[in-house]
């Protein structure tokens, strides 16, 4: 864009006391909040027109009315007879499932595919870009259509596939072998969360200490100690079975162990492949953006090869990493939204019958918002307290 | 390649003669420079070998390729063993057009191709000039008359019976066309020193990017008609743009925000010091450069609406998914979807690889 000819030089006004840039600001802030408030007025007074011509009562007060949807496939009990409510909590349970776990294969998957783009064989380096570009690509919504429709294509219960003794893979799903949990055995998973707890809590007082006078001083007993052996005394204490549950056919249906329903794994299949194309190529420039001298600064002290990459080239690569991964993790998070399109109830499917059973469009989408802003709230406030954690001390 | 692996090798690779045959050479570098390096190699070779003969059997050799229309009994017979591309011929017109006329799909096509172009005139750096928006308003408009019709001669056709390729086209260009003037104007609210313009911005953008575009979707297709005044009925099609237009916008103004970050405060005080008001100061010296820092992310964004466009198909709008989704319901061929899935990922990975190339081409060469 060029500029005209020459402007002649402002000329200058007085407005009383307020110079021209402060009338000017109030001018334009009324003029946009005026706007705003009289287009939401307007909307506002025909949603209510239209919403008592059509006689639907408007709150919240449905949530406590008979659901009465099928929810297949949740790791909470819900019936049919259960309330909207409830059927809300069990959609807003099934989409954390499927978050939370494809966040943490996501990750992983993402991790070797991205370190696997810097290698130096070839093959595999070509393979991985290859992985990435290809998925990056392709809309994830065709993805998991494909995914679904490959998992309808597998063949039935009685002649499933057995990759592995104990795991089968047909049209119901995938069925692995399990361990009944318990409250015996949440028990003794609460005692290794606590040892982990403290044992973090002493490595940092260890680490302090190896500041203050450069001597190290061994973490590892206290690792055994406290997550190892306490969960197994707990275990033993309290006789807790670790007795593995394998599924066997009977009939036309698995019983035992623990079964992810087609449209689960379908789902949990296409977020972790798409997104791990992503976190891969964060990965890739994460470890790229350590400068080469920190490579060969540590090679000249004769660091271990474990060592270097733990202590010198993570830390300073997950400064770079971390802030894109956060959007990362939050778009898989609100791209599980796409389980509607296969009928796995997640939140967003679940409000979808409540709009189409009761006609309550605005509570149902506002649930919707108020969840994902939760949830998006939630992963911010936690990778920004990370990233500020792994941060840069500048002195 | 920076080095993860090769680094302990580096030694031992300069002591070794640098003679011989030059394909061996490189293929000792690059694929057999250790044990560890040779054993991957020749287990991904066997993975690799595996995976394309399956391929090649399945997709090539056992494949279906035309069948006499409307029957697909030999696909049936190959069923399990081979692929079905028969699929493709016979139900080609209705994935790329829809249920546009029949006789009169060459509109659509044409539209197709003026989208192509108005792309390539946009990455032409030489055309980076107030020029370029007279041409996407012009394309824009000629788009829009091939499309409806009803002057020169052309038959009117209503946007319900529009499906396919042009209408994907069209919500993701449209998006990015009414997106960008807004996501402007929103990320210069944001940077506003105005109280109230500034946190009504922040509130926007905040909003829209904390939740999924299925709901802002939902909210499209079913909440609109509510906010209207009673008798006042958008077409579907024109309500999902709106959505992916608000969308779009609050994404695009971030890109821009960033571009913005990056103008160095002294061109502002420059600018200040000249006495040029706010908008000839953003329109003349800041936009412009703020922009050309931004046009990569702006690519790569465009590339995300491309494909997030293809959630229309959850409010039953037909986009290219959703013409293929429909197309594999007529029984006879309804066990041929795999098939369909590739050849339309196949149409999104054309544009999309493209244009990632573009984007990737750019910051090469701006990254000087």
């Amino acid at each position: 864009m060029t500029s005209d000819s020459p402007r002649p030089p402002p000329r200058r006004r007085f407005f009383g006391a307020w110079g021209r840039r402060e009338l000017q600001g109030l001018f334009w802030q009324v003029l946009v909040v005026g706007i705003a408030v009289g287009v939401i007025a307007f909307l506002w007074s025909n949603t209510v027109t239209n919403l008592s011509a059509r006689r639907i009562t408007t709150g919240f007060a449905f949530l406590g009315r008979e659901a009465g949807m099928p929810i297949a496939d949740s790791w909470l009990s819900y019936n049919p007879r259960d309330t909207y409510l409830w059927a809300f909590v069990v959609g807003v349970a099934n989409t954390l499932r499927v978050a939370v776990i494809g966040i943490v294969l996501a990750t992983i998957l993402g991790t070797l595919i991205g370190i696997s783009r810097l290698s130096a064989n070839w093959l595999l380096s070509r393979l991985a870009a290859v992985y990435v570009e290809t998925l990056r690509d392709i809309p994830l919504l065709l993805q998991l259509l494909f995914w679904y429709v490959l998992m309808q294509a597998l063949p039935a219960a009685r002649a499933a596939w057995r990759p592995i003794e104990g795991v089968f893979l047909s049209n119901r799903g995938l069925i692995l072998p399990a361990i009944p949990i318990g409250s015996p055995q949440l028990w003794v998973l609460g005692a290794t969360v606590l040892g982990l707890a403290v044992f973090y809590m002493i490595r940092r007082w260890l680490i302090a200490q190896q500041m203050r006078d450069g001597k190290p001083r061994p973490a590892w007993p206290f690792a055994v100690g406290l997550i190892v052996a306490l969960p197994a005394l707990v275990s033993v204490l309290l006789g807790v079975s670790w007795k593995i549950e394998w599924p066997e056919l009977r009939g036309f249906n698995f019983v035992g162990g623990l079964t992810l329903a087609p449209e689960y794994f379908a789902l949990l299949i296409a977020l972790v492949t798409y997104t791990s194309a992503f976190i891969a190529e964060i990965v890739r420039s994460g470890i790229q953006s350590v400068p080469r001298g920190q490579w060969d600064a540590a090679n000249a002290l004769g660091l271990r090869r474990s060592f270097m990459l733990r202590q010198i080239i993570l830390p300073q690569a997950l400064r770079v990493i971390v802030p894109p991964m956060t959007s990362q993790y939050l778009n898989l998070t609100k791209n599980s939204s796409l389980a509607v399109a296969i009928g796995y109830q997640d939140v967003v499917s679940v409000a979808n019958t409540t709009l189409n059973q009761t006609g309550q469009a605005i509570e149902a989408i506002a649930l919707i918002m108020a969840v994902f802003l939760t949830i998006s709230l939630g992963i911010s406030f936690f990778m920004n307290w990370y990233n500020a954690r792994i941060a840069l001390v500048e002195r | 390649m920076t080095a993860i692996t090769d680094m302990p090798e580096a030694p031992r690779a300069a002591r070794r003669p640098q003679m011989g045959n030059p394909v061996l050479r490189w293929l000792r570098t690059n694929l057999f420079s250790s044990v560890p390096n040779a054993i991957l190699t020749v287990v991904l070779l066997a993975v690799l070998a595996k995976g394309v003969i399956s391929f090649v059997q399945w997709g090539i050799a056992n494949a279906v390729w035309l069948t006499p229309a409307n029957d697909s009994s030999a696909c049936r017979a190959a069923r399990g063993v081979g692929a079905c591309w028969a699929i493709i011929p016979e139900k080609y017109r209705f994935i790329l057009f829809g249920t546009y006329p029949f006789d009169e799909q060459w509109r659509p096509a044409l539209s197709v191709l003026l989208f192509i172009a108005l792309f390539y005139l946009s990455t032409r750096r030489a055309l980076w000039r107030r020029e370029l928006a007279y041409i996407w308003i012009g394309a824009l408009a000629l788009i829009s008359v091939l499309m409806w019709g009803g002057v020169l001669g052309l038959s009117f056709v209503s946007q319900d019976r529009w499906g396919g390729l042009p209408v994907t086209l069209i919500l993701a260009t449209f998006g990015l066309a009414f997106g960008f003037p807004l996501g402007i104007l929103v990320a210069l609210g944001r940077r506003s020193k105005l109280p109230a313009i500034r946190s009504l911005s922040v509130l926007y953008v905040e909003l829209i990017r904390g939740v999924p575009l299925v709901s802002l979707l939902f909210m499209a297709s079913v909440m609109f008609p509510l906010f209207m005044p009673s008798g006042f009925n958008i077409d579907k099609l024109l309500r999902a743009q709106i959505a992916i237009i608000l969308f779009a916008g609050a994404y695009l103004a971030e890109v821009i925000r960033g571009g913005l970050q990056a103008v160095p405060r002294g061109q502002y005080e420059a600018a200040d010091a000249l006495g040029l008001s706010y908008w000839r100061k953003h329109r003349l010296i800041v936009l412009p450069q703020a922009i050309r820092h931004v046009i990569p992310p702006l690519v790569n964004t465009f590339i995300a609406f491309f494909k997030d466009t293809s959630l229309v198909l959850i409010i039953g709008i037909f986009d290219l998914l959703t013409t293929a989704k429909t197309a594999i319901i007529d029984p006879a061929w309804q066990q041929f979807s795999v098939e369909v899935y590739i050849f339309v990922a196949a149409i999104y990975f054309v544009f999309c690889f493209a244009m990632s190339r573009y984007s990737r081409s750019l910051e090469a060469t701006s990254g000087r």
